[in-house]
């Protein structure tokens, strides 16, 4: 059983200098990390447990990058028990895609990519049809396309309770009808560490291991457990222009130059990742995870500001959610 | 997980290395908007810089939109997520903040006041180790202050801060404040409370809070957020004995087996020897399977995979203990119960008990009395309606392994599930074990089932014939009676109309009394089963539910549904005893298919179209499926 990426291997040598020097004074306690990551754990085991045919929403980004690292380390030795699910919706940073297939690569993976057919028989794209209907086409339609293909009964997703206000409420276990609609007033309790997953037919239930987690936490971990991440992340000299107050990264040749539109070269990185055309690069210099962390502690904008489709209307998460986004 | 393999001279190691110091503390809020909740809370997240530009610049929107502070920046609609909410202005659901502070990072559950939202609030204070109990200083201590400590008590936590705010509005007078502590201490001497810190504060401005204050000159305790970066954390957990919870064992290939779980209490270290409950058998833990790399040892809010030394038999939901001081087996407890649902909870009917990882089928069997969670008395009741709390009995179809809540928050915890909706009706915390099983013995019988069988040559088994009223059951039990008999096999047929005379006479048509009524026959059945006679029920029994309670209390394998099945046009229009009509009328409330619902069976052993068979069609179908399966 080799569940370890080539990076993990290398860090348990450098840790386990340092392990035997942790054990010596060894007392009962439990950092917040290590709590938090244990919480995960065992929700990803109590969803498998209770699920007849579970998959993990694979986004690319940083918290799937992270929920897939505690899903190998919630079953190791065994390989992971569910496959991974890409909604692509053809408009990925292209280094996404990139890391995407380096992953998959594993043999002990299986990945799963759906292309709404749909969105590709109509041409659907952001600049077109605008970011709203994009995003639903593309993502929320894509998604409830390819749970109802693979009869998925229980669906991993990486979303964290500080990202929004509405996710502030949102269940672990978050209860969808067959129709993937969530109603956030009838909401199943969910009370100490025990989740009920139990649903009829056709009814399923998605799952948030990282909850509890802060934009914060997720870097640090990565940082912590020395886990490979998209390039994106990191602050390099890339072509951007500037449209609707946000950076830009001309990606492909698919993204036309409005009048006064001009294209620069800036030092940039992304907090978040997504469709390219809607995801905007923040200026900075940070090249690795700890300078990111530098960067953190003196942050003022919080991470969803790099989202167009948060910004249409008010409350727009909650009724995304509403209609099955994740 | 690991520790950091930064090198030292990183500009941020030292920063990681807070963090990786920092424990967890996991609080709840208490008290209503009145009192400031959503400020107080906002002004922890402004305070600890968790509130970043974007989010204020919006924020300061919403504000001049939803706010009540005018100008300035209303920070309860930081917390107030859900639009609907906003709408209001009311806190409906529980809502999760996080913060940190150079000491330790925190997860505050911002759950509503209002006694209509009880649930959310015992949600919230669930995973809580500490509680804030919020009064507004203007209004001393309220119904809903005792209210809000006797949940947070009756949900084991041990720490409470109580603070007094809106201190700006009464002056900074410490002789409010004084007169206000004594009251709250006066009445906290009832519950079990372990610690309790008075603070004056102002949520707005965050003196006492987050901030210092100089008009408090009289005031040298500490502030809020100083208590809360102190409390002890974790320390129950850690200092139990060892307890967990098995989630799934893990088998990859023929050679491994791993027991995978949480550790909900104390430590476990290879070479210590465990018990399996409710089994009971014994082993070492071998090792540990981490991800990590090789370990000795882990503790309370770990999850681990173990290996053992033995290979015993342990599936999902098996408690694992120390020898030293095992857990309880138990199929017989009382508890606290909180009812999370809009449809009251009916005694006797069969719910999940979902505790750790284990299910098992449960009921309540005897709901002892409700409690005033206003005043704390003792309220009689024969049923628990949604955010009512009562002491009740449970019996669950096998024994489990278990702690009293007070000695463990993890395992002596557990949900009711209902088991046609699927939802998470009631909350429960278990009290102790009532050993029903010591108190009463089982009479020894010499002649037995087996040998009435014998002597009768004859199974007993029952039919049960589901179905409206006027679909035709008790022609067709009478007549399959009438065709047993001529082949000179014992029956005896309960029919409903004459047991609701006789035996069931005091019983109505509510919910909960067709429940009892369905209990009684079954019940009875059973014992005419045990005299092994071929015993037939006609009975309405509308609820998939209360069929299965039958079906369970009488034995799946002595069991055989039928389910006569006729439209309701059909059965309204020939309508043999007028019922209908009475029910259409108004005067019987509760009949089935006219204002009570009925549920068609969903695996009945046989289904027999009464409209369209003819009453010995009907019976022959039925007698050839016995047949088939081995009942005659």
């Amino acid at each position: 059983m080799k569940p370890c990426t080539a990076s993990c291997t290398k860090v348990d040598d450098v840790a386990a200098s340092e392990a035997i020097l942790f054990e010596d004074d060894w007392e009962p306690f439990v950092s917040y990390l290590a709590r938090l990551e244990a919480e995960s754990m065992h929700i990803i085991r109590e969803a498998v447990a209770q699920a007849e045919n579970p998959v993990m929403l694979y986004s690319i980004g940083k918290d799937s990058t992270v929920m897939l690292h505690l899903a190998r380390k919630a079953f190791f030795p065994a390989p992971l028990p569910f496959p991974l699910l890409h909604v692509d919706t053809t408009w990925k940073f292209k280094e996404m895609i990139e890391f995407r297939d380096v992953v998959a690569a594993d043999p002990d993976l299986r990945l799963i990519v759906h292309i709404n057919p749909e969105c590709v028989r109509l041409n659907i794209n952001p600049f077109d049809h605008g970011s709203s209907m994009h995003t639903d086409l593309w993502k929320t339609e894509g998604l409830k396309q390819a749970l109802d293909e693979g009869a998925f009964d229980l669906a991993f997703g990486g979303a964290r309770r500080d990202e929004e206000k509405s996710r502030a409420k949102e269940r672990i276990f978050s209860f969808r009808t067959s129709k993937h609609v969530w109603d956030p007033k009838n909401q199943r309790p969910e009370l100490w560490n025990i989740y009920n997953a139990r649903h009829a037919a056709g009814e399923s239930i998605r799952v948030f291991p990282l909850s509890n987690w802060t934009e914060l936490d997720v870097w640090q971990y990565l940082l912590a457990e020395d886990i490979p991440v998209v390039p994106l992340y990191f602050a390099k000299p890339r072509p951007v222009v500037v449209r609707q107050g946000m950076q830009i990264l001309v990606d492909d040749d698919r993204m036309k130059l409005l009048p006064g539109e001009v294209i620069e070269t800036k030092m940039v990185r992304f907090r978040t990742l997504g469709c390219y055309p809607l995801t905007g690069a923040v200026e900075s210099e940070a090249t690795d995870l700890s300078m990111i962390l530098a960067e953190m502690f003196t942050s003022r904008s919080s991470e969803r500001q790099g989202r167009m489709i948060d910004h249409d209307q008010a409350g727009s998460m909650e009724k995304k959610k509403v209609e099955g986004y994740f | 997980m690991r520790s950091s393999n930064l090198p030292p001279n990183n500009p941020v190691s030292h920063f990681i290395k807070a963090q990786q110091e920092k424990d967890l503390l996991r609080f709840i809020v208490c008290g209503s908007v009145d009192d400031g909740k959503s400020s107080m809370i906002g002004r922890l997240l402004y305070d600890s810089k968790q509130i970043f530009d974007d989010q204020l610049a919006s924020l300061a929107n919403d504000s001049l939109q939803h706010g009540t502070q005018g100008e300035a920046i209303d920070f309860a609609l930081l917390t107030d997520g859900l639009q609907a909410e906003r709408e209001q202005g009311i806190t409906i659901d529980v809502a999760y903040r996080f913060f940190a502070t150079d000491k330790r990072a925190f997860i505050v559950a911002d759950a509503p006041g209002h006694e209509q939202y009880t649930r959310n609030m015992v949600t919230g204070a669930s995973t809580a180790e500490m509680a804030v109990v919020l009064i507004d200083a203007r209004k001393g201590v309220l119904t809903q202050t005792r209210r809000h400590s006797l949940l947070v008590d009756l949900l084991g936590i041990k720490n409470i801060i109580v603070a007094i705010n809106k201190i700006d509005l009464i002056d900074y007078s410490q002789e409010v404040f004084d007169g206000i502590s004594q009251q709250y201490l006066e009445f906290a001497k009832s519950l079990h409370f372990e610690s309790i810190h008075f603070v004056p504060i102002c949520a707005l401005t965050g003196e006492n809070l987050t901030l210092s204050s100089t008009n408090t000159p009289w005031y040298a305790g500490p502030r809020l957020i100083e208590i809360a970066e102190t409390v002890a954390v974790g320390t129950q957990d850690l200092s139990g004995a060892f307890r967990m919870s098995v989630q799934s064992v893990s088998r990859p290939n023929s050679d491994f087996r791993g027991y995978m779980g949480t550790i909900a209490s104390g430590e476990i270290s290879v070479g210590d020897q465990i018990r399996v409950n409710p089994s009971g058998m014994e082993t070492r833990v071998k090792g540990f399977a981490d991800f990590d790399g090789p370990r000795h040892s882990a503790s309370a809010g770990e999850s681990v995979c173990l290996l053992l030394e033995d290979e015993v038999d342990i599936s999902r939901g098996d408690l694992l203990s120390s020898v030293v001081d095992p857990a309880l087996v138990s199929d017989h407890v009382e508890v606290h119960l909180v009812w999370l649902a809009e449809e009251a909870m009916i005694p006797q009917r069969s719910y999940l008990l979902k505790i750790g990882s284990k299910e098992v089928r449960a009921h309540i069997d005897r709901l002892k009395y409700r409690i005033d969670i206003n005043s704390n008395e003792h309220v009689s009741a024969v049923t628990l309606g949604l955010n009512d709390i009562g002491i009740c009995n449970i019996s669950t179809v096998t024994p489990i392994g278990l702690d009293p809540y007070d000695l463990n928050r993890s395992t002596g915890a557990f949900v009711l599930i209902d088991r046609i909706t699927n939802r998470t009706v009631g909350a429960g915390m278990i009290r102790h074990s009532l050993r029903r099983s010591e108190n009463v013995q089982w009479q020894e019988l010499t002649v037995g089932r087996e040998q009435r069988e014998l002597m009768n040559e004859q199974k007993g088994f029952v039919v049960w014939l589901t179905g409206l009223s006027g679909s035709g059951k008790s022609t067709i039990a009478n007549a399959l009676e009438v065709m047993l008999h001529q082949r000179k096999i014992r029956t005896f047929v309960l029919d409903g109309d004459n047991v609701r005379h006789g035996l069931n006479a005091d019983l109505g048509f509510t919910e909960t009394d067709r429940a009892e009524n369905i209990r009684r026959v079954a019940e009875v059945a059973k014992l005419f089963v045990d005299a092994g006679m071929v015993t037939i029920v006609s009975f309405i029994s509308p609820f998939e539910a209360e069929r299965s309670l039958a079906k369970e209390i009488i034995g799946e394998s002595d069991f055989f549904e039928v389910f006569v099945d006729a439209p309701m046009v059909v059965v309204e229009k020939r309508d043999t005893k007028g019922l209908y009509a009475k029910a259409r009328a108004g005067l019987l409330p509760n009949f089935t298919g006219v204002d009570s619902p009925y549920e068609i069976p969903t695996n009945p052993n046989l289904r027999v179209e009464s409209s369209v068979s003819s009453v010995v069609e009907c019976i022959d179908q039925i007698v050839a499926e016995l047949v088939r399966n081995s009942f005659l």
